[in-house]
């Protein structure tokens, strides 16, 4: 027994010495991290600004220079040019050089003043019709706040129904607190499934994997010294994104250090055993590399990263269960932003713990007996 | 082209560094000048590391020197490559076949890229085919040629178009003797009948031999240049073959021989040593007297025409190239880099100090007659650590005639090709056996499985009473392991490797510290402690990895084609080493495709494509392809013989059998 | 090379099994979002609200009267939204100063945001129907009439489909090239090659050329299926697209050949082609995050990227048909820097060892 621990921490000792030592994945170790999370923290959100609108108005009254006013200093929009032209929205939507165009009709303030509808008309490019909507969207806004703001000041009383809105965890809807928590996870898996996919398929090819299976190692111990190590990195990862997270971008951490990191730790195992599986299925570093590669695509975009799990057709949300990246960004979200205790993870953590358990003992009988 | 002979290839002063990983710089390349001659066969001999195949490369024009200038066929190679390519040759040493594509597949994709007419190829194909034997395989891809058939294949397609200067890289490594022989017909017809100037590189001296012109290179310089006979004479009037005593391995004598400071070389060779010495008609007095060698060699005994050789007597011989290169060598070696001799005399010392601690009456060499008091046999080293005093159940002095492998009827398949084709042969206790056989043999495979990193197809194997694929880990405890090719951990130091590999046999505390020491002393890596082990240069990456498989005392090493590439110096040491492991009772089971090295061994079995065909003492072996008394047939010619008798059988069989 | 299975999957197997992957699977479209409706004024105007809710087709609302039941549901994300109808919402109708308090789960911004938006559009729709009925209403003064160009159907998959097809075309890309001259090192059929008198471009261009075929053939199974899977309009001319699609690819197997050539050691290659490609394709491309709303650091870094110029010709192409004013200086980007990678590799790739 106690041979076989100070095997395991033999070989512990040796895989952090050969990922310390090259200077190429020391580097690879601390620096992409932080860096994919400072650039995507900073890139992956659907909220918007600078959106370039263009205004056509038709009607020049103090109302509609008011509400375009509202418009210009909403932090949103951009108003990049003033048409006088119906032709000119076409050019402008189809060159891109506008998002929006925002159309206010010749009888604007009459039609406020005597109490008819007054229509203001927004044309919209929906290449990306996310982007388009959401735009669409914080116009409502201005224009209902401008309502509510026309009505108190001419006294037309009796407001129309307001609408409150409130959201939970993440008050100003920001995107990015959705996602940099998600990115722990991705990041972490990313670097994660590249060092383990790699570490046994290198060592076969560069033969020192026949000089370990020649010593007195057992399949479980080798599995052991191996996993242990990408624990110890994984865990520092996270970490590093993490900081980044709350020092740099200084998203609020709601919930216990001590729930993530064990949520972490069952994700990372979980991972781990699949990269090893892939590593000793196999042939050379190359297919491992791209056996890997073909994992982290699915993994990282059908997880609920970027685009939502509850869109997707019944058959993959089924398929997402199989996908620890997606477990992995629930215990994030849960953890960071809204707080909860481990009890609550429990259905998270069981299928990571299953996941984990399956990819272990195949990759530890896969060592004697996937052979040339 | 130009009337008088000029010189085909003119090398002045090349210098090329090349930088390692590591950062430094290795000097491959040390400013040689060369001359090779139109029509002529020159052979760039010495070890792997010597700048042989870098200054091929250079001549080709794939790399451009760092000093000094190059001139092929007139043309500054440097500045003009795509000329000379235009007009060379050039088998690199692992050359590209495509293995989806059939023969004559390969021959048109070269003749393409070469650019030959049909019309050419109507002609040059015929004879191609003619030479190479290959017209019955067109139609076969290329991937499932045997090894010779590969580099035949791989002649041919560097000659679909008439170069002027062939250019060939070690084309005759590790391939079979038969097809050796073969490949070196059709060089050798290509440069009588077809005037082609040939320049080879090759680490068999034999083959050197052969040659018109022999540039013998050692660590980037030239140190002789010409014909071989040249360098044979340096060894003229110096070389012995002396008859081991009674009842003494010819392999310890060569140990004890190749320690005295006169002696610049001693090799077995057909049950006797064959002994180079330093002075000529030197036997010294002590080396006589000592060894108790009656009669001494020399013209005079010859010429009386008394015996060729008594008990202990020993006579002289015609040098052979070998010989020559070992002095060449050796004087090289002194005057170019002194502290290396220094070395050298150091390992003798570690070596006999190593056995100071030995246990006096240990049953450590049971062979030796008691004539021989222990005290003279300075050059037999016991480790401190004798693998008795590790497992006390184990016993060295039982019997040796204890079987320590037993293989039955092994097969390995991959789909349907036969790697291992019912293999049957016997290890005893303390022998060292030997398992000869071209590259592709199924040498390696039979290793693996010995080891248990393969399971068998069919048959039986046992290590120890334990077959290995099935048997608890604790059973590999006992089994040493040395790979071809260096698979230890490059990144990590010399020191960590050791660590970890001690760790891995589960040695700690103070005997983990003590058997490191002992290895880094033994083999002389200590000052070399904390480099990475990837950086090491090749012989010393040898040893590393041989120390790294003693570190636990193992009663049984496996050791995959130690010594290719090796220089001969280093082969020479590295048998001293095993025959001092033997006598410490290890039983070592080796692959070699040298065939000469099998006279080290006890036994051995000499397999070809998968099959086992002939097995037993190196002497009863090459006593098959003895023509009669008085003929000295080498290992080579013995595999020869018994591969032609084999084929011969098979046909025999085949026509009685009827159609196949 | 049409003996090696791998080079086949990669270049037309990949690219099907992708897209069929991610364009069912990724979507950002909002349908039925489970939400609770609390409605603690049993009024017939509440309940008419109430049901207006169920009449959408964006919502699955249960209804609830315990706001804290409600809440418990939100926590154990049975529901993503909270729709509150108070006690005094009949009252305040008439009054003025009604009040509905739509509260949303806001880990996912986004969805959330989208949420929020219909729950909008669900109040006003039933404001204007019971304006249509002739009751008295309190309208806001200015109501915004909004049109979606290109989308109407405000179809996610439309604008993703596209920007799938660039990242698809991205790996294929890098991963062919890679294995190209990795099979060739791997071989040494390289060093023999090298002192033959094929010259250097020779040599390049019969690497690429099968691997630019096959990239196509995988391109064109793609188109296929954004038009006839999911369905995407497509607006522009064929011709164009293909011309902009061959640009691409040209200059995707550029980068992975540049890497290749200038990295001897094929495993790093791999890596910097992957890492280069990938995750920047995904997120700095603008196939779904808008690049105008990022910071201007991040936003520079995207002008390297040959796959935003794509995704910007791909989204015009699909959806809005031949605008010139934008294919055109995109086209050109992306001929420049085929241009340059062409140069730099014959630079890079000499026969040379070393």
């Amino acid at each position: 027994m106690l041979y076989a621990l100070l095997r395991i921490l033999a070989l512990t000792r040796k895989e952090l010495l050969a990922i310390l030592k090259d200077p190429r994945s020391r580097f690879s170790l601390i620096l992409p991290p932080i860096l994919q999370c400072l650039i995507y923290g900073y890139v992956a959100t659907y909220d918007l600004n600078h959106v370039p609108y263009a205004a056509f108005d038709h009607d020049r009254s103090a109302a509609s220079r008011q509400l375009l006013a509202r418009i210009d200093g909403s932090g949103v929009f951009q108003r990049v040019a003033n048409l006088d032209r119906d032709l000119e929205v076409k050019t402008f939507i189809d060159q891109r050089r506008a998002l929006l165009v925002v159309r206010i009709d010749r009888d604007f303030e009459r039609n406020l003043f005597s109490g008819m509808p007054a229509t203001v008309q927004v044309i919209a490019d929906g290449r990306n019709s996310n982007t388009a909507g959401t735009a669409m969207g914080y116009l409502d806004a201005i224009v209902n706040a401008f309502n509510i703001d026309w009505r108190n000041s001419h006294g037309q009383g009796g407001a129309p129904i307001r609408i409150t809105t409130r959201a939970w965890y993440n008050p100003n809807l920001e995107t990015r607190w959705h996602m940099i928590p998600a990115l722990i996870g991705t990041l972490t898996l990313i670097q994660t499934l590249l060092l383990t996919g790699l570490s046994v398929a290198r060592e076969r090819e560069q033969g020192t994997f026949d000089q370990l299976l020649v010593t007195p190692f057992r399949p479980s111990e080798i599995m052991a010294g191996k996993a242990l190590p990408a624990v110890l990195v994984g865990f520092v990862q996270a970490t590093m994104v993490l900081l980044v997270a709350q020092l740099w971008f200084q998203i609020p951490f709601a919930g216990s250090f001590v729930t993530l990191y064990v949520g972490l730790g069952f994700f990372l195992l979980a991972a781990i055993g699949i990269g090893l599986l892939l590593s000793s299925v196999a042939a050379t570093m190359q297919q491992a590399m791209l056996f890997s590669f073909l994992l982290i695509m699915p993994f990282s975009l059908l997880s609920g990263l970027t685009t939502p799990i509850s869109s997707m057709p019944m058959v993959l949300q089924y398929l997402t269960l199989l996908n620890p990246l997606r477990y992995a960004i629930d215990i994030a979200h849960r953890v960071y932003l809204e707080g909860v205790g481990l009890n609550f993870l429990i259905p998270e953590l069981w299928p990571l713990a299953l996941m984990a358990a399956v990819t272990l003992s195949a990759a530890s009988w896969m060592f004697r007996h996937r052979l040339t | 082209m130009s009337a008088v002979n000029p010189s085909v290839l003119i090398g002045r002063d090349i210098r090329k560094t090349f930088r390692r990983d590591g950062g430094e710089k290795v000097e491959a390349l040390n400013g040689v000048s060369i001359d090779v001659a139109h029509g002529t066969l020159t052979a760039l001999v010495g070890p792997d590391g010597a700048g042989k195949t870098t200054l091929i490369r250079l001549a080709s024009g794939l790399m451009r020197p760092d000093g000094g200038d190059l001139k092929v066929l007139d043309i500054d190679v440097a500045s003009e490559p795509q000329r000379v390519q235009d007009r060379i040759g050039y088998m690199p040493q692992r050359f590209g076949l495509y293995e989806d594509l059939t023969v004559q597949e390969n021959l048109d994709l070269y003749a393409d890229l070469h650019g030959v007419s049909m019309k050419e190829r109507g002609q040059r194909y015929p004879s191609l085919m003619e030479m190479t034997a290959l017209e019955p395989f067109t139609g076969r891809l290329a991937g499932r040629l045997s090894g010779g058939m590969k580099q035949k294949l791989g002649l041919a397609c560097t000659l679909v178009r008439a170069p002027e200067l062939l250019l060939l890289d070690e084309p005759t490594v590790g391939v079979d003797p038969l097809s050796r022989r073969e490949l070196w017909n059709i060089i050798l017809q290509l440069v009588n009948r077809q005037s082609m100037t040939v320049l080879l590189s090759t680490s068999y001296l034999d083959e050197a031999e052969r040659c018109g012109q022999v540039v013998v290179m050692h660590q980037g310089n030239i140190l002789s240049q010409g014909h071989p006979h040249e360098i044979s004479s340096l060894a003229q009037g110096r070389v012995f073959l002396a008859e081991p005593p009674a009842g003494q391995k010819a392999r310890e004598y060569q140990a004890w021989l190749l320690d005295k400071p006169e002696v610049v070389d001693a090799v077995p060779e057909g049950g006797r040593v064959r002994v180079v010495t330093e002075n000529p008609k030197d036997e010294s007095g002590t080396l006589k007297e000592a060894v108790q060698i009656r009669g001494r060699g020399d013209k005079e005994t010859e010429r009386q025409g008394g015996p060729d050789h008594l008990d202990g007597i020993s006579i002289s011989a015609q040098p052979r190239f070998e010989d020559g290169f070992m002095v060449l060598l050796k004087t090289g070696k002194e005057i170019g880099r002194p502290e290396d001799t220094e070395n050298r005399h150091d390992d003798r010392e570690t070596w006999r100090q190593g056995n100071q601690g030995s246990v006096p009456g240990a049953s450590s060499a049971p062979n030796l007659p008691p004539s021989l008091s222990p005290s003279l046999i300075v050059s037999l080293p016991e480790s401190p650590d004798h693998p008795r005093s590790m497992t006390p159940s184990l016993t060295i002095s039982q019997s040796p005639n204890v079987a320590v492998v037993q293989v039955q009827n092994l097969v390995r398949r991959f789909g349907k090709f036969v790697a291992v084709d019912h293999v049957t042969f016997e290890v005893q206790r303390g022998e060292i056996f030997g398992l000869l056989g071209p590259n592709g043999a199924g040498k390696t495979t039979t290793f693996r499985m010995l080891c248990g990193l393969l399971p068998a197809s069919e048959g039986t194997l046992r290590v120890a009473g334990a077959d290995l694929r099935r048997a608890r880990a604790s059973a590999r405890q006992h089994i040493g392991y040395v790979a071809q090719k260096f698979s230890l951990y490059g990144q990590l130091s010399v020191s960590e490797n050791l660590e970890f590999f001690a760790s891995a046999y589960s040695l700690r505390g103070e005997q983990k510290r003590r058997r490191i020491d002992w290895a880094l002393q033994q083999f002389d890596l200590a000052p070399l402690a904390d480099l990475p082990s990837g950086n090491l240069p090749g012989g010393f990456k040898q040893r590393l990895a041989m120390a790294a498989g003693l570190l636990h005392e193992p009663e049984t090493l496996f050791l995959d084609e130690p010594t290719s590439g090796a220089d001969p110096l280093a082969r020479r040491e590295f048998w001293r080493r095993i025959t001092a492991l033997s006598q410490a009772g290890v039983t070592v089971v080796i692959t070699t495709h040298f065939m000469e090295e099998a006279e080290y061994c006890d036994r051995i079995a000499i397999l070809d494509a998968g099959r086992i065909l002939a097995q037993g003492t190196p002497a009863a072996i090459r006593g098959q392809a003895s023509r009669g008394p008085g003929s000295e047939p080498t290992m080579e010619d013995a595999f020869i013989a018994v591969v032609e008798q084999a084929r011969a059988k098979q046909a025999r069989t085949a026509a009685a059998g009827g159609a196949a | 090379m049409l003996r090696d299975p791998s080079s086949i999957a990669i270049g037309i197997i990949m690219p099907v099994l992708l897209i069929l992957l991610f364009g069912y699977g990724l979507s950002l479209d909002v349908t039925k979002v489970p939400v609770a409706v609390v409605l603690e004024d049993p009024s017939p105007d509440a309940t008419e609200l109430a049901a207006g809710f169920q009449l959408s087709p964006y919502f699955e609302p249960v209804l609830l009267t315990s706001m804290a039941k409600a809440e418990e549901l939100m926590l154990a994300r049975k529901v993503d939204g909270i729709i509150r109808i108070r006690p005094d919402f009949a009252r305040t109708l008439t009054v003025g100063g009604a009040e509905v308090q739509i509260l949303v789960h806001g880990v996912d911004a986004n969805r959330a945001r989208i949420i929020q938006n219909y729950a909008q559009g669900a109040v006003v729709q039933w404001t204007a129907r019971r304006a249509a009925r002739g009751i008295e209403v309190v309208a806001g003064p200015a109501t915004v009439q909004s049109r979606m160009w290109f989308n109407e159907a405000n179809e996610s998959r439309y604008f993703l489909v596209p920007g799938l097809i660039v990242l698809i075309m991205t790996l294929i890309g890098a991963l062919l090239t890679t294995l190209v001259m990795a099979r060739e090192w791997e071989r040494g059929t390289l060093e023999a090659l090298f002192v033959t008198p094929v010259r250097t471009d020779e040599i390049l261009l019969g690497k690429t050329i099968p691997y630019f075929i096959l990239g196509m053939i995988g391109l064109v199974l793609c188109l296929l299926a954004a038009k006839f899977l999911f369905a995407v309009p497509f607006r522009g001319s064929v011709t164009v697209l293909t011309g902009a699609s061959m640009l691409y690819l040209l200059v995707a197997l550029g980068i992975g050949l540049l890497i290749s050539s200038a990295v001897k050691n094929q495993f790093v290659a791999s890596q910097i082609t992957l890492l280069v490609s990938f995750l920047p394709a995904v997120m700095l491309s603008g196939f779904l995050f808008d690049l105008r709303s990022m910071p201007d650091l991040v936003r520079t870094i995207t002008y390297l990227l040959p796959a935003r110029y794509y995704v910007a010709l791909l989204q015009t192409i699909f959806l809005a048909g031949d605008i010139w004013p934008v294919i055109i200086p995109n086209a050109l980007m992306l001929t420049g820097m085929a241009a340059l990678l062409v140069f730099l590799t014959r630079k890079v790739t000499r026969k040379r060892l070393a």
